[in-house]
């Protein structure tokens, strides 16, 4: 469908009437004193331009980040958004983490996982080296009490219940032992991506369902980070947890500031007020190409974790048989399938629709997941041939007619309607594309591009449509949502189905996998599946999208990426990023001290023109009488 | 605002031709007219207010989409999530017992709970309303002060050339998108262009981690460039409205008589002229008043300003419909207040109202 990243008090100047004053004089004054009065409020004795800065006076190093999403909950069993998960993989410690290189599981609050023999029990060695942020050891009793919450309470299931719902029993033998009973295998026991609360904190919460997790601060927690203050709409702010048990983070203080507008916060990078721009999701071309070559600022293009295909409507249907949609019935011919997708110039979408600024696709899962990444055998592949596609048709018996059209077996002109996002301009560009190239081929092309495409995608009511997935280090997720299980039971239900795939092959490896606890077996069968999702035609990967982010080379000296070599930052499975980002020596104290120069000759220059406006009218109000005559 | 139209009303009693009739008759009878009236406007009110309670609720079901669907694509969710959330939301319900249920609570007060945010509706308003209100109501009083003096002035001199540059650069400004302007205004001035230097933030409310009389500053400091934006753009419409207004009365009769008297020009301006020429400017200033509340999505967004607009728009996203009804029903409620008090007003001002 989409990636998941889709997803008082103050100062009023009243205005009091004293009757010795003239109305007139009276506004100018006011408006006057409230200028004044703001404009004073810039004066040195408030360098707030600088405040977000990595070296700021109080001598903190400050890591501010320029958000596109607000927070939508700081509870680990609410929060959905993207920006409030990375958040909390800084502030709880999960039981295993992603290593930075190759994406593979390494310790986390647990040291070591093992299966039985049966592959239906877990056990988990928690480490006895980190205490929450009060002082509290964490402990396997912490672990157990968060699973079995979010099995047993509906409300704290919210955000993460499916992790738990192949859960038979959780229990904590010892502090440092965790035992997980499973209903059947599951190989993902290592990328249970769960945050681990502190009991004795959150077991006196009432409703999970309503409980946000943002009253009382800081926020207990034993991650590399703890939260001192939330402001709604606004940010977030974190100190470091200085007893992290890998070491306390480089950077004092770690600021989310939540802009709505992205060029305004390309301008605070600019500027210095902040020290990352994440994007939403990425940098456009037109924002990356405009800080390249900027002082001081690095454009960080790199992989990224999204893939961006074009998916095909396989003949909608529930799981108890019954069909529905209306989707073209040409398409459930492979060849015809495989032939418009031969049709799609990829190389030219990537330069033109992306400026660059992704990768040309092939296999389902993005080339950073590099044990899992799959290509198609030279064979197997469907380059861009739009001659064969032609032929292909032909042979699939959609000939054209007199008129150069394609007419499907009712006799009618092929037409296919393709589902776009409306607020997505490369899902436009792309459909453009599609017109031209398909137009070729002797078919026709309607986009039908809404706000909101969750309606007609569930109901089936498309032939093709844009599709894209964030995709973690652990497939299961991406690759579940193609197997016919995941169908809905009725036509009027929801199932998790991406888009009606429905293949006996694909779903037998799917299982396979699923209970295959040897990575590299398991990571073969992972692109089995793959191969057999390419045959098929449903899902033709366009590109992979890259995460083109910015930073501050000024205020960060170095920040790891994921994977190591080249990777993104924001948006990391894991906390690598931000807990490894090292302040720049000196920081900005010589702009600061420049900017504050700057703020007392912007109110000198503020003063002098009001006060020359107030003047000019003041003399024109004498000027009066004669002046009329 | 007020500050300009109460003093023309002492002006008026003081004035010795104006001594008001002494017969008690005809003021008793003022008086009723004016209570029934007042009677009508605000029953009017009440029921408008009534009708936006129940439209909003049945409107914004006409969104397509399902929350529900919204808020869990492109998750891992089972069906019984789903249905979780369904039942959490009260979506399993039958349309009239949902409406029945929103009525209720909505007359106790409790305009329900935010899927997006799991938070009661009205804490999320009470938490933006503030941010709001100290924005678009320091630039409410500023551009209208603004309006109102160059309006007047503009009128005054019609013609000459302050009056065709004030009015081209009200017209100018008021037609600039106020985003642009925004942009615009953050790259000259906070982010800083050749000689001028980065001088505002770039946008949120306040830095953080400030307190007491710091915070206050921080706030003001923020508040600056989003407050000049919108006064750029709003600014225009009251000076405008106020010119034509003032210029329909230029030729009255009473204002060569006021100058017969040998009046100074100014004390004919605001004496006599300014005070008849007030009533349009005083329904636009309400209509405004009323808007305060609503935000303005657009600056609100350039400038990250954590107010009701923006949260307005993030409501309609999904829509979460019970933020979207308390917002929609708020934004409607101020509106309907405000130009109930104009109503009320009117009479003070014009005594033909209202008789």
């Amino acid at each position: 469908m989409d990636t998941h990243d889709r997803y008082s008090q103050y100062d009023r100047t009243k205005l009091t009437p004293v009757r010795s004053l003239r109305p007139i004089r009276l506004l100018l004054a006011a408006a006057t004193a409230a200028l004044t009065l703001t404009a004073a409020l810039t004066t040195p004795l408030n360098p707030a331009p600088q405040r977000a800065q990595a070296a700021a006076d109080d001598g903190k190093d400050v890591l501010t980040v320029a958000v596109a999403q607000s927070v939508d909950s700081l509870s680990p069993f609410l929060a959905t958004r993207l920006v409030s998960t990375s958040i909390h993989r800084l502030m709880y410690e999960y039981l295993t983490n992603y290593d930075p290189k190759d994406n593979h599981a390494v310790p986390g609050l647990a040291t070591k996982w093992e299966p039985s023999a049966d592959k239906l029990t877990w056990t988990y060695t928690i480490r006895d080296n980190s205490k929450w942020s009060d002082g509290k050891q964490a402990t396997a009793e912490d672990a157990a009490w968060t699973f079995n919450k979010m099995m047993t309470d509906e409300g704290a299931a919210t955000a993460n219940g499916s992790f738990v719902a192949n859960f038979r029993k959780v229990t904590a033998p010892s502090p440092t032992k965790l035992v997980i009973e499973l209903k059947k295998p599951q190989a993902t026991m290592a990328a249970l991506d769960v945050p681990i609360v502190p009991k004795h904190v959150w077991e006196n919460v009432g409703d999970f369902s309503k409980f946000n997790n943002d009253k009382t601060f800081p926020i207990v927690g034993n991650g590399p980070f703890v939260i001192t203050d939330y402001a709604p709409d606004s940010f977030v702010r974190l100190k470091a947890n200085t007893s992290f048990w890998r070491g306390a983070p480089k950077f004092d203080e770690l600021v989310f500031r939540y802009y709505k507008d992205q060029d305004a916060a390309v301008a605070a990078l600019r500027k210095g007020e902040v020290s990352f721009v994440a994007g939403a999701p990425a940098l456009t071309p037109a924002q990356a190409a405009s800080l390249k070559g900027e002082e001081n600022i690095k454009v960080n293009d790199a992989p990224g974790r999204r893939f961006y295909a074009l998916a095909t409507n396989p003949g909608a249907r529930a799981k108890n048989g019954e069909k529905f949609g209306d989707g073209h019935e040409s398409l459930l011919d492979q060849k015809v399938r495989q032939a418009l997708f031969m049709a799609v110039d990829r190389k030219t979408i990537i330069d033109r629709v992306f400026q660059g600024h992704a990768v040309e696709g092939e296999g389902y899962i993005p080339p950073r997941f590099s044990t899992y990444h799959w290509k198609p055998t030279d064979g197997q592949k469907l380059s861009y041939a739009p001659d064969k596609a032609s032929q292909l048709l032909d042979q699939a018996g959609y000939k054209k007619n007199a008129d150069g059209k394609r007419v499907g077996k009712d006799g009618k002109p092929i037409n296919y309607r393709i589902l776009c996002h409306a607020t997505d301009p490369q899902d436009k560009a792309v459909g453009k594309y599609l017109q031209e190239w398909w137009g070729e081929l002797g078919i026709g092309v309607t986009l039908n591009c809404l706000d909101n495409v969750t309606d007609p995608w569930l109901a089936g009511e498309y032939d093709l449509a844009f599709d894209g997935w964030s995709v973690n280090p652990d497939p299961d997720f991406v690759l579940s949502i193609h197997t016919c299980a995941a169908l809905p039971a009725t036509p009027k239900d929801t199932g998790a189905t991406d888009n009606f795939i429905c293949d006996k092959q694909y779903d037998e490896l799917y299982e396979k996998q699923l209970a295959e606890y040897d990575p590299a077996k398991r990571a073969d069968l992972v692109k089995q599946m793959e191969s057999r999702l390419y045959d098929t035609g449903y899902m033709n990967v366009m590109a992979y999208p890259n995460a083109v982010e910015a930073y501050r080379t000024d205020q960060i000296e170095s920040i790891m990426t994921m994977p190591q070599d080249a990777g993104n930052i924001y948006g990391q499975d894991g906390y690598w990023g931000w807990w490894s980002a090292t302040p720049a020596a000196d920081g900005e104290a010589a702009s600061e001290e420049s900017s504050s120069a700057g703020v007392i000759i912007g109110i000198v220059a503020g003063v002098v023109v009001l006060a020359g406006a107030g003047a000019f009218f003041t003399m024109r109000r004498r000027a009066t009488a004669e002046d009329r005559e | 605002m007020t500050a300009e139209a109460t003093p023309s009303l002492v002006e008026k009693t003081d004035g010795p031709a104006e001594a008001g009739p002494s017969v008690h008759g005809p003021r008793a009878r003022t008086r009723t007219a004016y209570l029934r009236y007042v009677a009508g406007k605000v029953g009017g009110a009440a029921v408008s207010l009534l009708a936006v309670l129940v439209t909003s609720f049945f409107l914004f079901r006409l969104i397509p989409g399902d929350p529900v669907k919204y808020m869990t694509g492109g998750r891992q969710v089972s069906a019984e999530q789903l249905a979780a959330y369904r039942r959490e939301f009260g979506l399993d319900l039958p349309l009239w017992q949902q409406f029945t249920e929103y009525c209720g609570k909505a007359l106790t007060g409790d305009l329900g709970t935010s899927y997006q945010f799991n938070a009661p509706v009205i804490d999320k308003i009470t938490e933006a309303l503030p941010n709001t209100l100290l924005l678009t109501g320091t630039a409410f009083v500023l551009y209208t002060a603004l309006g109102v003096f160059l309006g007047t002035r503009a009128a005054w001199r019609h013609g000459r050339l302050g009056d065709r540059l004030n009015t081209g650069l009200a017209l100018t400004l008021y037609s600039i998108p106020s985003f642009w302007l925004g942009l615009l205004l953050i790259i000259v001035f906070s982010v800083g262009i050749g000689p001028i230097p980065g001088l505002f933030p770039t946008g949120g409310m306040e830095s953080g981690g400030e307190e007491g009389f710091a915070y206050v500053l921080d706030v003001a400091h923020h508040l600056i460039l989003p407050v000049i934006t919108l006064v750029a753009v709003e600014y225009g419409q009251t000076l405008l409205v106020t010119r034509s207004a003032l210029l329909d009365e230029m030729g009255s009769d009473y204002l060569t008589t006021a100058r017969a008297k040998g009046l100074r020009d100014d004390l004919v301006r605001r004496r006599h002229a300014v005070p008849n020429a007030m009533l349009p400017t005083v329904t636009l200033i309400f209509v405004n008043l009323g808007r305060t509340v609503a935000g303005v999505i657009l600056v609100e967004t350039v400038f990250s300003w954590p107010g009701l607009g923006g949260l307005f728009y993030q409501a309609l996203s999904v829509p979460d419909l019970p933020l979207v009804q308390g917002l929609f029903f708020i934004f409607a409620a101020a509106v309907i207040v405000m130009n109930t008090l104009a109503d009320l007003i009117y009479p003070l001002l014009d005594p033909r109202v209202g008789r």
